[in-house]
């Protein structure tokens, strides 16, 4: 077989074993268990005598709630501070960057405060070492901790009987920190730092070429912020072209390690739902659903990218090649398309090739991706919005065969499906609104200048970029000129609403759920780990997906497809 | 009130631990485990930073074998991609005028015989790389400037490709184009010098 399928099967095969013992571990993490890192337990102990915190106080839903956005409100303010002085740092501000743009401002420290990492500047052009250190990779931390810990809080209450404690916040997302991000971002650092990602405080080097050029080289101390973006599912690249750079990716088996990296933690996640809750079947039925949505949508992209560019094949050159505008040779088509469709559906949002120069339909699977966000999904929130569907699939399984619908013994009813319902309407409400206005604003203005490709495929940018920030994913066509004040602002609110909406929403069903009575399994009871419930789930995803967004999907890549 | 102290607290000491002690201790160990890498993988040549190893250069002599095209001319310091759509005119444009380019410039080139990767940029555009077949369709050229058989340039070439990860995961036949071209060099020089000698 083609050595570069046996390399995208290798990555999906290792992210999967590697995840299992790693959900293990995390439950263990999640329920305060005997772990190998109680060694930070030192360190925790004096944070939490510092802040006052008592990290056993059991909490219901709604304190958990306020201390989670407490604590982001709190970051927020401190991040878009330091962005807007970073004329000011003191040190570790070798190119002298001066202070950002007010709207910049607000959308990158929501941008990374939401775990999106949409970046509107260009990292080695616009961000002092301090910036990226202190700002952005102190955030690719704390806002993976917060899903995280979220996501726990959701695996506790649906195990209740009658109680309406999901635990401490504050604990799990500290622990979360310390010991499930921070060991996993030490190996992965050093890994990378060895094969030449470059981690130095140089600042621009001047190399002489051998054509006798001069070529100024950004340095920089990447591989740690590498790390954890890809760990996190932040996906906020030091440089502006993200992984792509060979600093930041320099070979294949960098891009091997971190594509792995993308997908860990999300799904680990899922196995280690089925671990906490003591219900395995029933999360390989959930990972084998996301999976299968998974490898479609690889092989799809794969294929069309080794098929290559049409309208360049039409040219009489290059026939019959891959299309590698926008790609690394070292990486070649098909670990693009990997990467590709791991960046999107985990809402990570690095990348290892543009997604602007994909063919169209690839660009229309990544851009579904984002529509459904829950393939296996961002650090914690993924599993929230799959969590969603869930509950809609629970409600149609269950009118279908004429029962009250229940899940894990704890029945579902109006409110929760209103709850539900909402959460899954808020996506392609906030997608589809904000790129209906700035599509207007772009046909009344002809001299606005925001895209870089004209006709179907600059539409497909500024649904992208919707997306994107609603998934609070990351990546962008980035043709699209971003900077200005208006997509500074939109795709700040997007993400701040696309972030805490489906975090809020969720956590209300569980603490509903979780003081409620458990019913005795019957007979009749909606089976959740068979094949059928699989099918009902994967239906349900598709139809929510396909309906909203088919109408956007057929004006971009659809006829984009279609025109070649 | 007493929250927002917790809460800021908090902030502080998470900043400093994951924001400066962790990315320090990491840059430092990193160096200390392998200084190379930690740089970038830097090419010497005495004194002078001829290059990184996997950072490309822009190569537009004849007498060097060429790189991939670039949307920001190898400017190390300000990286990216083109971004065209695939139907996006300009791109079209640009593939036309490299083809025609790469035709001028290679004696005995067929337009079906050019790589798409000489065509088309990079996303990086720094990519260090090119296949094989596109830096053996450019030995005619290079040979007829430097004076160097094609059997001797074939060989080099051979002698630079580099093979799937372990034999069997990702690209293969693929060749670093800035350690050819460093070789290319020495390999002229030692020519010079047997001309010299004879």
């Amino acid at each position: 077989m083609n050595t570069e399928i046996l390399g995208i099967i290798l990555i999906f095969l290792l992210s999967a074993l590697l995840a299992w013992p790693l959900g293990k571990y995390m439950v263990k993490v999640f329920k305060g268990d005997k772990v190998w890192t109680d060694f930070m337990n030192p360190f925790e102990k004096l944070v939490f005598k510092l802040t006052g915190i008592n990290p056993n106080k059991e909490m219901d839903w709604k304190q958990n709630l306020k201390a989670m956005l407490g604590l982001n409100a709190v970051f927020f303010t401190v991040a878009i501070a330091f962005l807007m002085l970073q004329g000011y740092h003191p040190f570790w501000n070798p190119n002298d960057f001066s202070n950002w743009d007010p709207t910049l401002a607000f959308n990158t420290a929501v941008s990374f405060t939401t775990n999106t990492n949409l970046q509107h500047y260009s990292g080695e052009t616009g961000a002092s070492y301090f910036t990226q250190l202190l700002v952005f990779c102190w955030l690719q931390f704390v806002s993976a901790a917060t899903g995280i810990a979220v996501c726990a809080l959701l695996f506790k209450g649906l195990l209740n009987k009658e109680s309406s404690n999901l635990g401490n916040f504050f604990n799990l997302f500290l622990k979360t920190c310390t010991r499930i991000l921070l060991p996993l971002a030490i190996i992965l650092s050093l890994a990378l730092t060895f094969n030449g990602t470059v981690s130095n405080f140089d600042g621009l080097q001047e190399v002489t070429t051998l054509e006798g050029d001069t070529q100024m080289v950004a340095g920089g101390p990447a591989a740690p912020m590498v790390s954890i973006k890809q760990l996190g599912t932040n996906g906020g690249g030091f440089f502006g072209p993200n992984s792509t750079h060979p600093f930041e990716n320099p070979n294949y088996f960098t891009n091997i390690l971190e594509n792995i990296a993308i997908l860990l933690i999300p799904m680990a996640l899922v196995f280690a739902f089925g671990f906490y809750i003591k219900r395995r079947r029933i999360a390989m039925l959930f990972f084998g659903v996301m999976s299968l949505l998974f490898v479609s949508f690889v092989a799809i992209s794969a294929y069309q990218e080794i098929q290559g560019n049409p309208a360049i094949h039409q040219l009489g050159i290059a026939d019959a090649q891959p299309n590698l505008e926008g790609k690394e040779v070292r990486f070649g088509p098909a670990a693009s398309s990997m990467w590709g469709v791991s960046t999107t559906s985990t809402s990570n949002g690095s990348v290892n090739s543009m997604h602007d120069s994909h063919t169209a339909i690839s660009g229309g699977i990544f851009l579904l991706d984002m529509f459904i966000n829950a393939i296996y999904g961002g650090v914690g929130v993924g599993f929230i919005n799959f969590f969603v569907f869930v509950i809609i699939a629970v409600f149609i399984a269950g009118q279908m065969i004429g029962r009250t619908p229940d899940f894990l013994g704890k029945k579902i009813e109006a409110k929760e499906i209103k709850i539900a319902a909402l959460v899954a309407i808020l996506h392609p409400f906030l997608i589809l609104v904000c790129t209906g206005l700035a599509s207007y604003i772009v046909v009344n203005n002809s001299e606005i200048g925001w895209l870089n490709n004209p006709s179907f495929h600059g539409f497909s940018e500024m649904l992208y970029e919707n997306s994107s920030a609603a998934a609070n994913n990351g990546s962008g066509f980035e043709g699209l000129g971003d900077n200005t004040p208006f997509w500074n602002i939109m795709n700040g609110l997007t993400m701040l609403l696309g972030r805490f909406l489906p975090i809020i929403g969720p956590l209300a069903i569980v603490g509903s759920l979780a003081v409620k009575k458990q019913v005795p399994v019957t007979v009749g009871s909606l089976k959740l780990d068979s094949a059928a419930f699989g099918a009902v789930l994967i239906s349900v995803i598709l139809i929510i997906a396909a309906l909203a967004f088919f109408p956007a999907l057929a004006l971009g890549p659809l006829a984009e497809y279609f025109t070649l | 009130m007493k929250n927002l102290k917790s809460y800021i607290i908090i902030t502080l000491i998470t900043m400093l631990v994951f924001g400066a002690l962790y990315p320090l201790a990491m840059t430092g160990l990193g160096g200390l485990i392998s200084p190379e890498g930690a740089e970038g993988k830097p090419i010497f040549k005495g004194e002078t930073l001829i290059g990184y190893e996997n950072v490309g250069q822009a190569f537009y002599s004849d007498k060097y074998f060429w790189s991939r095209p670039s949307a920001v001319d190898y400017d190390a310091s300000s990286t990216g991609g083109s971004n065209y759509g695939n139907q996006s005119p300009d791109l079209l444009e640009e593939v036309q005028q490299r083809t025609e380019k790469l035709l001028q410039n290679n004696p005995g080139l067929e337009k079906s015989e050019i790589p798409v990767e000489l065509i088309t940029a990079s996303g990086s555009g720094l990519d260090p790389h090119i296949s094989k077949t596109a830096a053996m369709i450019q030995i005619n050229r290079i040979s007829e400037v430097r004076g160097i058989a094609k059997e001797d340039l074939t060989n080099l070439v051979n002698k630079h490709n580099e093979d799937a990860l372990l034999g069997i995961f990702g690209p293969k036949d693929i060749v670093n184009v800035l350690k050819l071209n460093i070789a290319l060099d020495e390999m002229s020089t030692e020519v010079t010098v047997e001309n010299e000698l004879k």
